[in-house]
């Protein structure tokens, strides 16, 4: 294990910025969000979450894809350029990265999301621990333990101090090229923080989800519940929860005129919306109950269905966070799943 | 052919012919800008065509994979994208990538099997490429029995093929009907499902139906009265659809994507999905 202080921290980040881009929690008029490094930036690695979830630095909220030119009757494409360098994502937590588990199911299967695995081939994740997790949090439910995210490198903060854990051989790459700023360490300090934390895991209020009967009932009985209708009457469609979501793929493809060419781009969308299912003559989603429910089916249905029972769900929190109706998936798995939920 | 480092860039197609089948159908015959067939399918699957600036869109294939110099998408003017498709003239490019979804199982379930195709409209054209392929496979497959109907005669999709080629076929009976009596028509008169009930049709056959969702509602009932089951039934489905490779979660039945598992399913299938179509 390695270690540096905080207090030199950004000398640090200057040196992983100098030769890739370096995404950080970054504060910016009051919100954290992974956003680029630049010097004097207010990073802010103490903050539990981001507003978004890290997605964006491999799915970002909109991408170009290609641009067409046109010609009278002819067309000519060009593809947008991938990816081809290396990046750094710093302070991911572990519901975060476990998150680009669930993705990679979803882009990388048969046949692969080129623009998306160049990213992720690319990307070099460094994982936060949490050491303060909130009553919203409810990762260990999904077998993640927030005490060492699943990352290339692993890191955690105590006592002002940054201690380094490389994981895989991209993260051994990173940590030679800074080796400078890093000073060998025992793993003291770190394993006392696990245990601490471990004991504030047990208690959260949240821990104990049982969220068997997703996994044990037929797609149809579940889809079928009456409760839906109930669960879903204050639901305001705004699409909150699915933006904010780490595991909400969704996304719509379109096309703007630049007026030197039209550019396809993909930007998120969000079942929550009324046009996501519209087509020419019906829509196969008539009303918010069936757009709730499908958001929920998803995560905790379709998703173990079609992902040898991982649910797209991480436990981040954030969407009991934001709704602004304060429903979420835990309230809805505990009407459907029963009151043990 | 090979395949494309990315799925969702689109390859490119010229449009060499359109015909104008009904009065709110055209039939586009698309090649590929070296002018030769822009890619290989199988009966039931479908393509993404797109005219940039404009948008992308699902359509079925209308041709057979055993027309070997082109593809044909019979397509039906209903919305933004298909009324731009419908003003375009011979020689416009257009985007095209696929194919994509299962088809129709005629390699493998209907193989030595009698079948009934029954379409309704604009629903002839995904069964259109199945009826060709059986065609050109006669031996594999027994008898062949089309029952197709639409709003009027002039709205018969590709009357021309149908009554030059499929009527005088041995072997192949074509039943056609239109919703009201007209005018210069000699044929049945009658909504498809009371069709399927008067024509005396042996329960041995495989069914392919494709229509509006209230044809195939009432006909599937028919025909569950009449004794056939619904694996016996086939159908191919049709939801908003983006990137057309299982990703962009939009085209889901439950836990099946359209674009990916389907478009093509049989009856006892669907019963197992949550009826959201």
């Amino acid at each position: 294990m390695l270690k540096i202080a905080l207090a030199g921290i950004d000398r640090l980040f200057a040196a992983i910025a100098a030769s890739k881009k370096l995404y950080l929690p970054i504060e910016n008029a009051g919100e954290v969000e992974f956003s680029e490094y630049s010097e004097g930036a207010k990073v802010r690695l103490d903050a539990l979450q981001t507003v978004k979830s890290a997605k964006d630095a491999f799915f970002p909220f909109t991408e170009n894809m290609m641009q067409f030119h046109t010609d009278g009757k002819n067309i000519s494409v060009e593809a947008a350029k991938r990816v081809d360098e290396d990046f750094v994502v710093f302070g991911v937590r572990a519901c975060d990265a476990r998150s680009f588990s669930i993705l990679d199911k979803v882009f990388l299967a048969d046949p692969p999301d080129s623009f998306y695995a160049a990213r992720r081939a690319h990307g070099i994740i460094v994982g936060l621990a949490c050491h303060r997790p909130e009553e919203t949090c409810f990762c260990t439910n999904f077998g993640i333990d927030p005490t060492k995210p699943e990352t290339d490198v692993t890191a955690w903060i105590e006592d002002g101090v940054l201690y380094w854990e490389a994981q895989t051989e991209k993260g051994k790459a990173l940590t030679e090229e800074i080796s400078a700023f890093l000073e060998a360490s025992d793993e003291k300090a770190v394993e006392e923080q696990r245990e601490r934390t471990k004991k504030i895991l047990e208690r959260l209020p949240l821990a104990n989800l049982d969220l068997s009967y997703f996994k044990t009932h037929p797609e149809l009985e579940i889809f079928k519940r009456p409760e839906w209708k109930e669960l879903s009457s204050h639901c305001l469609g705004c699409g909150t929860c699915t933006f904010v979501c780490p595991t909400c793929q969704c996304y719509d493809i379109r096309d703007y005129n630049t007026g030197h060419g039209i550019v396809r781009y993909r930007c998120w969308d969000s079942c929550m919306y009324s046009d996501f299912t519209l087509m020419a003559a019906v829509n196969s989603r008539k009303s918010q109950v069936e757009r709730f429910r499908q958001r929920f089916m998803h995560k905790l249905v379709y998703n173990p269905i079609n992902h040898e029972g991982e649910f797209g769900c991480v436990g981040c929190g954030r969407c009991l966070r934001k709704c602004p109706i304060s429903m979420n998936i835990v309230k809805v798995a505990k009407t459907l799943g029963g009151e043990q939920a | 052919m090979m395949k494309r480092p990315e799925e969702q860039i689109p390859a490119l197609g010229v449009v060499t012919d359109v015909r104008r089948d009904t009065p709110d159908v055209k039939t586009f015959r698309v090649v590929s800008p070296e002018g030769k067939k822009p890619l290989e399918h199988m009966p039931g699957q479908c393509a993404m065509l797109s005219l940039p600036g404009i948008g992308e869109g699902m359509f079925s294939i209308t041709s057979s994979p055993t027309q070997e110099e082109y593809m044909e998408f019979s397509i039906k003017k209903c919305g933004h994208l298909t009324s731009w498709l419908h003003e375009l003239e011979p020689g416009q490019m257009v985007t095209i990538r696929g194919p994509y979804g299962n088809g129709f199982p005629v390699e493998t379930e209907l193989k030595g099997k009698n079948l009934l195709f029954i379409a309704g409209g604009i629903g002839l054209a995904p069964l259109h490429s199945v009826i060709n392929y059986c065609r050109h496979y006669r031996q594999n497959y027994g008898d062949i029995e089309i029952i197709y109907g639409s709003r009027s005669m002039d709205d018969l999709v590709d009357i021309r093929e149908i009554q030059e080629e499929w009527e005088p076929e041995e072997g192949l009976k074509v039943h056609l009907t239109i919703d009201r009596p007209q005018d210069g028509w000699n044929g049945h008169v009658g909504f498809v499902p009371n069709y399927v009930k008067e024509l005396n049709l042996s329960l041995d056959k495989t069914v392919l139906i494709c229509g509006p969702p209230i044809m195939i509602k009432f006909t599937l009932q028919n025909l569950q009265e009449l004794g056939f089951s619904r694996e016996q039934v086939y159908t191919t489905m049709e939801l908003r659809m983006k990137c057309g490779i299982g990703k962009c979660g939009r085209c889901n039945i439950g836990s099946k994507y359209v674009c990916k598992d389907g478009p093509v399913f049989r009856f006892d299938q669907l019963d197992e999905l949550p009826d959201e179509y």
